[in-house]
């Protein structure tokens, strides 16, 4: 009886990148719930935008490479880049601000690169520093955390705002946005007040900003939920908030009067997002297990260099895009030592 | 007793358990079919050479074809029959391969070579023993097929220090060990005794994977009632692919076989549990390997079991004695599922090497990966048990950079498969790096090759110019000595003198012309 044949390994394969992208989208509810209950309707629209121009970028793209389209949209790739950046975006941004950082990310930072697989810098990254440098008034408003509001924003409103469309009384959005608490922090130091007064102000919370700590703790639930699902190692998302931790805690240990706490740091900002979803998107990070170490530790400094003494109120994008630029150096020096050779 | 164990780095744990369905049912022994088919290559190693020609009779146990070289192993009949051709028939081999076969026409007698009992082996030297292994055409019946007469002959500066019996099935779905160790227990400890009395390593360790719990049970009442406190029974965790010689080692002795070395160089020496069982077949009961354990398994055998096989009995025939196929059999596999051979036809024999014959359906085997792009998530290089990095390898193999493909030590990867089945991207990763290997060493062969001509050529042109040169210098030294006075009145003289004597031999008077008389 004849056969057909083909190569060994027979076993089906046990995973998927189309698993693994389901199981990061999976990790993100928690955050972006948080996010939804804090700031309110903005983040749903921004997700909603960034998700449609990433489907119709990436087919575009897709179709003008002559790549199978379907097969390749079904890995949840683009749409993971999509809302990454969307949870990035401040919830008062118009909607062509995740128009334009999603379309930058799909068509520029990812397929012109080759697509995935084949771009060196993490195309949401790329996406927000292009809309941070480019629109920095719109990239640094935020809304202040719902709980902190005086008057409510509705969902009309909020759809209205995003279309920017007038609504009714229109002066209330001044009272209720302002810069991130990282952002403000960063302000008052440098008009030396000191930690223990800013702690008094009332957009802190209990370790961060109000609001954002809570964002954050649920993106560190998210994160440690992929570590358990085994579809990021450690490696990274420990290397980043170590590195973060105890470069803000030796400043914070010579100066405690005029230093953000380490905690303040880990809980600001986008430090939790980009050490379990942003660092760790496997296409741009370091691949080898000292690599991934050193990767997110470096990333951890950058950022604090950039938060404390850096023009721009976060560091996580610009730190992420520094080291992708670093990583095929990292990894041709971590190389693990092969079974039976010599270290 | 307790044992130290290791843990070898990456691997795939709990690969194998659930997938022994053939280990429940005892071995029984296939029927002698009417064809016994002998590839001439069937070890690692030059091929063996035909002894017989067409038209003889053979027995069993009788020589068909002797070891041509050192690294090399003779093959015996499996039944008494008539050699009905030396052809070339289609082998085992991944490309459907032909390679030059004895083919023996069975008689149903079975009739057997009078074998040669030794009562008792510490009778014996031990070069007669390697001798007798040699001729007894023994291999490594783990699936490499190596000539233990080798392993165990070598010479090595290093003591051994521990004897390693691999009884660590590591493959799902293989389980001819499992049974040979329940079974024949005995046999196989007295195969230990012979191997410590040849090598004599301070201790013997059968290695099994702890889900064998059954057969460890075995294996301990035989050895406690055997007493000889140099053999023990280690379970180890079921991890891919600890069956694997350096991973075991690893796992038993927390040392790594250095690159290029053999495990003897390091005290050790691994032999599979089968290939032990034959070293006592072949040393105390006198018997040649001619039959094996083989597992005939997967969805699309109607009763997967293991059968005693004499070894070049076609597959087909173990297939029809295990009731047949299923209605869905897709592959036949030689080996197991990770790194088996898919073969294109059951008219192949089974050969030392075969120790599965896997027929998955089916659902049971991927059937047509569609490759994605790589996403460099190095889930590859955590489960690699090399500690390569498949990732990097991939990519200068399938790029064509050669140099750096070996420069990230493709050559250390064993082909085991892990990277392939946890590889998201569904990348056939083991079939880009036996690529490159192969380009590699067709690479280099052809280097040499060009270098060799190159050699052959200058050496050729230096020839050419030192001829010449020589030439030259005769002639200029010749026209030196005409250009030389001295030399000239030499030879005035030597002219004179030979005139001289021509005159004296010639009459007195110089001939001259005899006018004619008109």
């Amino acid at each position: 009886m004849q056969f057909s044949t083909s190569n060994s390994p027979f076993l089906a394969p046990q995973n998927s990148v189309q698993k693994m992208m389901l199981w990061v989208l999976v990790a993100l509810i928690p955050g972006t719930v948080a996010m939804f209950l804090i700031f309110g309707y903005g983040v749903l629209f921004n997700i909603v935008i960034a998700v449609i121009t990433a489907i119709v970028a990436e087919s575009a793209m897709l179709a003008l490479r002559g790549r199978p389209i379907v097969a390749s949209l079904s890995d949840l790739s683009a749409i993971v880049t999509a809302i990454l950046l969307a949870l990035a975006l401040p919830t008062l941004a118009p909607w062509w601000i995740p128009f334009i950082g999603v379309a930058i990310a799909i068509i520029i930072a990812k397929h012109l690169y080759g697509g995935l697989g084949y771009n060196p810098f993490n195309p949401a990254m790329i996406g927000f520093a292009v809309l941070l440098v480019s629109f920095p008034q719109q990239m640094t408003v935020w809304l202040i955390p719902e709980s902190l509001q005086v008057t409510q924003l509705s969902f009309i409103d909020s759809l209205r705002l995003f279309a920017e469309l007038p609504i009714a009384n229109g002066q209330i959005v001044d009272a209720i946005t302002a810069a991130t608490p990282l952002d403000e922090v960063k302000t008052r130091l440098g008009l030396t007040e000191t930690v223990a007064e800013i702690s008094q102000q009332d957009f802190m919370g209990r370790f961060a900003g109000a609001g954002w700590e809570w964002v954050s703790l649920m993106y560190l639930v998210g994160g440690l939920f992929l570590i358990y699902k085994k579809v990021i190692s450690w490696h990274i998302p420990v290397g980043l908030l170590g590195g973060l931790f105890i470069i803000s805690g030796f400043f914070y240990l010579l100066e405690p009067g005029s230093t953000a706490s380490p905690l303040f740091q880990l809980f600001s900002g986008g430090a939790m997002l980009g050490a379990f979803f942003i660092a760790t998107d496997p296409v741009t990070a370091a691949t080898t297990i000292k690599g991934r170490v050193i990767y997110g530790v470096l990333i951890g400094i950058i950022t604090y260099v950039i938060r404390v003494w850096g023009g721009y109120p976060d560091g996580i994008a610009f730190a992420v895009i520094i080291m992708n630029m670093a990583v095929p150096m990292i990894d041709y020096y971590t190389q693990p030592r092969v079974y039976g050779h010599k270290g | 007793m307790s044992f130290k164990l290791w843990r070898f780095k990456g691997g795939l744990p709990s690969l194998a358990k659930g997938k022994k369905t053939a280990s429940s049912l005892a071995i029984q022994t296939a029927p002698i079919p009417e064809e016994l088919i002998y590839p001439l290559t069937q070890h690692i190693g030059q091929a063996a050479v035909a002894t017989v020609k067409v038209g003889d009779r053979v027995l069993r146990g009788q020589l068909i074809a002797k070891a041509e070289g050192f690294v090399s192993a003779p093959i015996h009949a499996a039944s008494s029959g008539v050699v009905s051709e030396i052809a070339e028939r289609q082998i085992p081999h991944p490309s459907g391969l032909k390679g030059l076969c004895i083919c023996i026409k069975t008689d149903g007698l079975d009739e057997e070579l009078p074998a040669s009992p030794i009562a008792d082996f510490r009778t014996l030297e031990a070069a007669e023993i390697v001798n007798i292994v040699r001729e007894a055409g023994l291999v490594g019946l783990g699936g490499a097929a190596f000539p233990t007469a080798v392993k165990l002959g070598i010479k090595s500066d290093a003591q051994i220090k521990m004897l390693i019996i691999n009884a660590a099935e590591c493959e799902p779905y293989i389980s001819c060990d499992d049974r040979l160790l329940k079974e024949r227990a005995e046999k196989i400890i007295q195969g230990v005794e012979i191997l410590l009395y040849l090598l004599k390593p301070e201790q013997a360790v059968i290695a099994l994977e702890d889900h064998a719990t059954e057969t460890y049970q075995v294996i301990k009442t035989a050895l406690d009632e055997n007493a000889n406190s140099a053999i023990q029974a280690v379970q180890i965790p079921t991890i891919y692919p600890t069956g694997s010689e350096k991973q075991l080692i690893k796992t038993l002795t927390g040392q790594e076989v250095p690159q290029g070395k053999i495990p003897a160089d390091i005290g050790l020496v691994s032999l599979n549990v089968g290939t032990t069982y034959a070293v006592q077949q072949a040393v105390v009961e006198g018997k040649p390997l001619t039959s094996r354990i083989t597992t005939v398994t997967g969805e699309g055998i109607t009763t997967p079991r293991n059968l005693e096989v004499r070894i070049g009995t076609p597959m087909s025939k173990l297939v029809a004695f295990c009731d047949g196929y299923t209605e869905n059999a897709e592959r036949i596999i030689m080996g197991g599922p990770m790194m088996g051979v898919a073969l294109t036809d059951d008219a192949i024999p089974v050969v030392k090497a075969t120790n599965c014959l896997l027929v998955p359906t089916k659902k049971e085997v991927v059937l047509e990966k569609q490759a994605m792009p790589c996403i460099r998530c190095g889930q590859c290089a955590s489960v690699c048990p090399a500690s390569l990095l498949p990732q990097q390898m991939y990519w200068y193999s399938r790029s064509d950079q050669l140099d750096k493909a070996e420069s990230y030590n493709v050559f250390d990867c064993i082909e085991c498969g892990s990277c392939d089945v946890v590889c998201p991207s569904h990348i056939p990763l083991v079939q880009h790096f036996r690529y490159a290997k192969t380009a590699i060493k067709a690479r280099n062969a052809e280097k040499q090759q060009s270098s060799h001509a190159r050699d052959r050529f200058e050496a050729r042109e230096e020839r050419l110019a030192k001829e010449k040169a020589e030439r030259a210098e005769r002639s200029r030294l010749k026209r030196e000595r005409l250009k030389n006075k001295a030399a000239k009145a030499e030879i005035a003289g030597s002219v004179e003198r030979s005139n001289e004597k021509r005159q004296a031999k010639e009459p007195a008077e110089p001939l001259k012309p005899v006018a004619k008389e008109p």
